[in-house]
């Protein structure tokens, strides 16, 4: 085998290096910190290591100007992200976290773009009991974020249930590999005692003292489906599946959406498909990949240090070359694969073993009862009964599923009872629309995202409806800032925050996820983003070719430069 | 010039005399007359030398803010300047066995919340009332007894000490008087009436008055408040809150007002124009009708906003509207027999609800005017030090707001700051001293300080003072309200405090963030044996807020600490806590 030589890039680490440096396998002093009770927050180190145990410090910016001149503190509360593989959930795991939204968050729960359940709102002193309670019922908030690897994401396929079974088996196994081995997070939130042995000889098998450079993203996509965006992911594995057995997954690397404005250097990029592997072989592979982040992303400046900047600077061969060196065999040749979409089908499917399914459209994720459409009662009703599972999509909605045929009817019948609905009565422009949380809760959104889309989204229905493209399924996603948690660049029609009420406008994705989108305006308002669309969808209702994508039809037509990779995003 | 008993050193009898002679002199003779009586002044100073005065008078004082202890020093200059080897002191600092030595005691005292003596009365009230106290036949005795008629044991305190001196044989040398919140005159009538007793039971020494003490003497007062610019009113509580306690900033510029951390602000405030409308419609009566308040003839309507009380019922203002309606129910109500229910009823209850339910009236709006009392100032513990904001004062008001009997009641003057108080407003204030909620002289000494609610105002004004003048000794504050996240009131300020080690330790309890409540004694009661360890240090603890719950509470929990830390029996504990009492190491300012 080839000799490379890789070489980390020079300069001094990042601060947050020195504090993971110093924090002792991710304890820092969040013990002490979070007793403190003079302050609902906790320090800014201490936040940084924070995020590795699932969760993170933010505050209702709503209202931050208004409670300085109060002379109270911002109200800090937390985030926590419940790693959740695959997005599968039982009905008794469904009713604690319904439950644990109620008494201790907002009284809302979040269904993320990485199929993760959210809870806003948890203050400091409920949050050793929430979490308690998110680990009685089997999950875990541990990495959930931090740089290491994230929740794995993994198609909830209803069609092809065995599949999907054995694939879904995959990501658990992925996600449990990648998780830290420190014992920090069952000293601080589960009361267990310091295990014998002192911290010294504590290890990271994986990771080592430092953990990664930044965040790991992992995703497994079952075609024809690209609903988890696998091109977006660190790390990317699609199932190849020959006559109806899962035979072993292509292996993509280094994407990743997000960017800084004005910074040139920083860009999305999509993975790259490198190879393919048997099922068995893929945690050798994901562990080998994270292992090469690990000793060759940049530590010194944290915008350049995911893994796609890695791949950029060092090239793709090389990396490929040094995954086999470390794996000690070679990846064979990709297999051949087909995506139609990213985004979700809804109602009700029959899967292949007499289950059945049915995809609920959740706007923005959010589980929540609001005058005229209890939500979250009627989910919380259907768990109380459902014999079968729920899982979270990869955009923000949510499957009933496996549902055994006899109780069919009973499902429906709640269902409707509740008026849950499968978004038909919406614009299809809806249904495949996805929106990060942003404000008042993100403290990196510049833009309102989730709160804002549904209302951008009642003017854009009207220009669709005007154009008789009311079933005309096109991707839509807004995010409140560039680093782009609801994939942004991926959709067809992407809005990124740039100030309150100003966004840039991206034009150009693939409908399946596999190219990026290009700048088309720049920090424009709502006037201007409806002018903008009703010229463009007037145009591609009159002179779209028969089942062209809105994406595809923008590059055709000369609306945007095609975007051919990362590299090439800003030219 | 107008000679009076309370502004001169002459008894009635010759105020009189020289009321009569004064305007009869000519310039001429005026001169001569002060001539004259310059030049005897050493003669007769140096034969009273010669004779020892024996009418010795001793003033003791139970004083909660400071009222009572201002009205025993001013009796006691005013005996001063008439001859009398006068001594003032608060009871706390008397002792008990003294009062087998002394012939005439003049008692001041308030009293508290349900009957309760002041704190620095406590220990002398109970000697007196306990099988020690001593036969006092050579005794004289008179007491002010000071009070609120809106409260049902109204000077009960005094009523007390009155009713026990005589049971020990004292003689009452001048019947009791009990005053109302409206002190002045009926405290002016009780200071002629025992001067005048001491007079004609002895002889007046005719020693030269002493040049009364330089006071600083405000320009401001009671009697004339200062009209203070508003310069901030801001809610200190957060969205979400059940609360809403203002923090007000107002301008003392050109004033000359001073003040001491631990004081209290005074504060007139204005009725609520909605009731008072209410209460015009119900009688039917014009608004513009003149009606005549203190000789001085204004608008009904004017009247009821801002010079007289209608929000309080008393006792007394029932038995008068009384003589106004034939209502059966009305006159049923105040009779003996139905006492406890009228107490029931005064409850909660304001001037419209009496209006409403006990007509028809045959009342005219000017009977009903001189039926109020005037509408009184209210007191808010001072929130800020001169030092930190010269020629300012800030206060922190929470708003009273409350369902009762079917109608939203509203606080007079907290509503008044919270709902109708703008910047640029003038607010009606005067400062009134609080002696007994001093920091240390000692800036080294520890302090701990117990302020839950709006009971926390003060002791932002004692960090102020002690980050202004760079004290030395450790400080540690217990906070609680209800919620954390909206009702922290000043957090900001505190964690600043924390953080340049101003404030050395701070504990909070939020009551309503858990299920189980948790409030500052529970905090303190974690922190026993700190706590302990600071009190040997000599930390001076003071209290401040709500008295019918959190004060009794913390007490029991101070004494707890005490036994539990400093293994003692529960009597040498509050042998402890009374000690540091004596030592002005144990200060409160409840309501």
């Amino acid at each position: 085998m080839e000799k490379v030589v890789l070489k980390a890039p020079d300069g001094p680490p990042s601060d947050v290096e020195r504090i993971k440096q110093e924090s002792n396998y991710l304890r820092g002093t969040l013990k002490e910190t979070m007793e403190d009770r003079i302050t609902a927050g906790i320090p800014e180190d201490d936040n940084r290591l924070m995020k590795f145990h699932g969760s993170y410090l933010q505050d209702d910016r709503d209202l931050r100007a208004e409670r300085q001149k109060q002379k109270l503190e911002p109200a800090y509360q937390f985030m926590i992200r419940v790693r959740t593989p695959g997005g599968v959930a039982t009905p008794e795991q469904w009713l604690a976290m319904d439950e644990l939204a109620r008494t201790y968050a907002n009284g809302t729960l979040k269904l993320t773009t990485r199929q993760a359940f959210q809870f806003h709102g948890v203050l400091k002193w409920n949050m050793k009991k929430t979490l308690q309670a998110i680990n009685d019922a089997l999950f875990t908030t541990l990495a959930a974020c931090g740089d290491v690897n994230r929740n794995v994401m993994c198609n909830p396929n209803p069609y092809q249930s065995e599949v999907h079974a054995e694939v879904y088996e995959w990501a658990k196994m992925l996600s449990d590999h990648l998780l830290p081995r420190t014992r920090a997070y069952y000293e601080i939130w589960l009361d267990e005692e310091k295990v014998a042995g002192t911290p010294e000889v504590e290890e990271e098998p994986i990771y080592g003292p430092l953990y990664l450079p930044r965040k790991f993203k992992i995703g497994i996509a079952v075609p024809p489906s690209n609903d988890v965006d696998v091109f977006s992911q660190d790390l990317g594995f699609i199932a190849i599946v020959e006559h109806g057995k899962l035979v072993g997954f292509n292996v993509a690397i280094g994407g990743g959406m997000g960017m800084t404005h004005g910074d040139r250097t920083t860009y999305p990029q999509l993975a790259k498909v490198i190879g393919f592997c048997k099922p068995e072989q893929v945690i050798d592979v994901a562990e080998k990949v994270v292992t090469i982040q690990r000793d060759y992303g940049n530590r010194s400046v944290r915008k350049h240090a995911r893994f796609k900047y890695t791949i950029d600077r060092l090239g793709l061969e090389a990396i490929k070359a040094e995954l086999e060196r470390r794996l000690g065999w070679e990846l064979e040749e990709a297999r051949p694969y087909h995506f139609e979409h990213n985004g979700d089908r809804y109602g009700w499917v029959e899967g292949v073993n007499g289950t059945w399914h049915f995809t609920l459209f959740v706007e923005g994720g959010r589980v929540k009862d609001t005058d005229g459409y209890p939500l979250m009662t009627g989910l919380r009703e259907i768990a109380k009964v459902h014999k079968g599972d729920f899982r979270l999509t990869a955009n923000q909605n949510l499957v009933i599923a496996n549902v055994p045929s006899e109780q069919k009817a009973e499902i429906d019948a709640l269902i409707k009872q509740y008026g849950l609905t499968d978004g038909k009565r919406y614009s299809a422009l809806r249904r495949n629309s996805l929106a990060c949380v942003a404000l008042p809760t993100c403290g990196l959104a510049m833009a309102e995202a989730e709160r804002y889309l549904p209302k951008l989204l009642d003017k854009i229905e009207e220009i669709v409806e005007e154009n008789g493209l009311r079933d005309e399924e096109i991707t839509i996603r807004m995010t409140g800032c560039p680093n782009g948690c609801a994939r942004h660049v991926l959709a067809e029609i992407a809005f990124i925050g740039k100030s309150v009420g100003k966004y840039n406008m991206y034009l150009g994705a693939a409908f399946d996820g596999s190219r990026l989108g290009k700048l088309y305006r720049e920090n424009i308002g709502e006037e201007e983003i409806l002018a903008e669309l009703r010229v463009l969808l007037s145009r591609y209702a009159k002179e779209r070719l028969d089942g062209e994508h809105f994406g595809d039809f923008v590059i055709r037509a000369g609306i945007v430069k095609e975007v051919t990779d990362g590299t090439n995003f800003h030219e | 010039m107008q000679f009076q008993v309370t502004n001169s050193p002459f008894s009635e009898q010759q105020v009189e005399l020289l009321n009569r002679l004064w305007p009869t002199l000519t310039p001429a003779q005026k001169l001569w007359l002060s001539g004259y009586l310059a030049a005897t002044e050493t003669v007769g100073a140096a034969v009273q030398q010669e004779a020892p005065v024996s009418k010795e008078v001793t003033i003791l004082y139970g004083s909660q803010t400071g009222n009572a202890q201002k009205l025993a020093e001013k009796t006691g200059e005013m005996l001063k300047s008439r001859g009398f080897q006068a001594t003032v002191s608060s009871m706390l600092d008397f002792k008990p066995n003294e009062l087998k030595k002394i012939d005439t005691l003049l008692i001041v005292v308030s009293t508290y919340g349900e009957g309760e003596p002041p704190d620095n009365a406590l220990s002398f009230y109970e000697f007196l009332h306990s099988k020690r106290a001593p036969k006092l036949n050579h005794l004289r005795f008179s007491v002010l007894a000071l009070g609120d008629t809106s409260y049902e044991h109204f000077c009960k305190t005094g009523k007390d000490f009155d009713k026990r001196l005589e049971e020990l044989g004292g003689k009452r040398l001048y019947e009791r008087i009990d005053c109302d919140v409206d002190y002045e005159e009926a405290a002016a009538k009780w200071l002629n009436g025992v001067l005048s007793e001491l007079d004609k039971q002895g002889a007046v020494s005719v020693v030269a008055p002493q040049p009364t003490q330089a006071q600083p003497t405000a320009l401001y007062s009671r009697k004339h408040p200062f009209e203070a610019e508003v310069l901030e009113n801001i809610n200190l509580n957060g969205r979400g809150s059940n609360k809403e306690t203002r923090h007000i900033e107002l301008s003392l510029e050109g004033s000359g007002l001073t003040f001491e951390p631990g004081d209290a602000l005074g504060i007139f405030p204005k009725n609520d124009p909605e009731l008072v409308d209410l209460i015009i419609q119900e009688m039917r009566w014009d608004p513009e009708t003149p009606v005549s308040v203190d000789q001085e003839e204004e608008p009904l309507r004017e009247a009821l906003l801002s010079r007289l009380e209608i929000t309080v019922l008393t006792e007394q203002l029932l038995q008068q509207l009384a003589e106004f309606s034939k209502n059966r129910d009305f006159h049923a109500l105040l009779s003996a027999e139905q006492e406890a229910k009228r107490k029931d009823y005064i409850k909660g209850r304001d001037v419209l609800d009496v209006l409403r339910e006990f007509g028809p009236w045959e009342m005219t709006p000017g009977q009903f005017i001189s039926s109020l009392r005037k509408l009184q100032p209210r007191f808010y513990s001072i929130a800020s030090s001169l030092l930190a904001y010269p020629e300012e004062v800030h206060i922190t008001v929470g708003a009273v707001r409350y369902e009762a009997h079917g109608r939203l009641r509203k606080g007079v003057c907290s509503t008044f700051c919270a709902e109708r108080l703008h910047i640029g407003d003038k607010l009606s204030v005067f400062v009134h001293q609080n002696p007994n909620f001093k920091l240390p002289k000692d800036s080294n000494t520890p302090i701990i300080m117990v302020g839950p609610g709006t009971g926390v105002a003060p002791f932002r004004s004692f960090l102020q003072e002690r980050e202004a003048i760079g004290a030395k000794g450790k400080s540690w504050l217990f906070f609680g309200d209800q919620h954390f996240v909206t009702d922290f009131l000043y957090q900001t300020e505190w964690q600043t405090w924390l953080k340049n080690g101003v404030l050395t330790k701070m504990d909070v309890a939020f009551s309503r963030d858990t299920k189980e409540k948790v409030y500052v004694q529970h905090r303190m009661l974690e922190q026993s044996k700190e706590l302990f360890r600071w009190l040997e240090e000599g930390a001076a603890v003071y209290v401040c807020g709500d008295k019918q719950r959190m004060a009794r509470d913390v007490h029991q929990t101070l004494i707890h600490i005490i036994e539990k830390e400093g293994n003692m029996s529960s009597e040498q504990a509050e042998a402890y806590v009374a000690d540091m009492q004596k030592q002005k190491r144990y200060q409160r300012d409840v309501y």
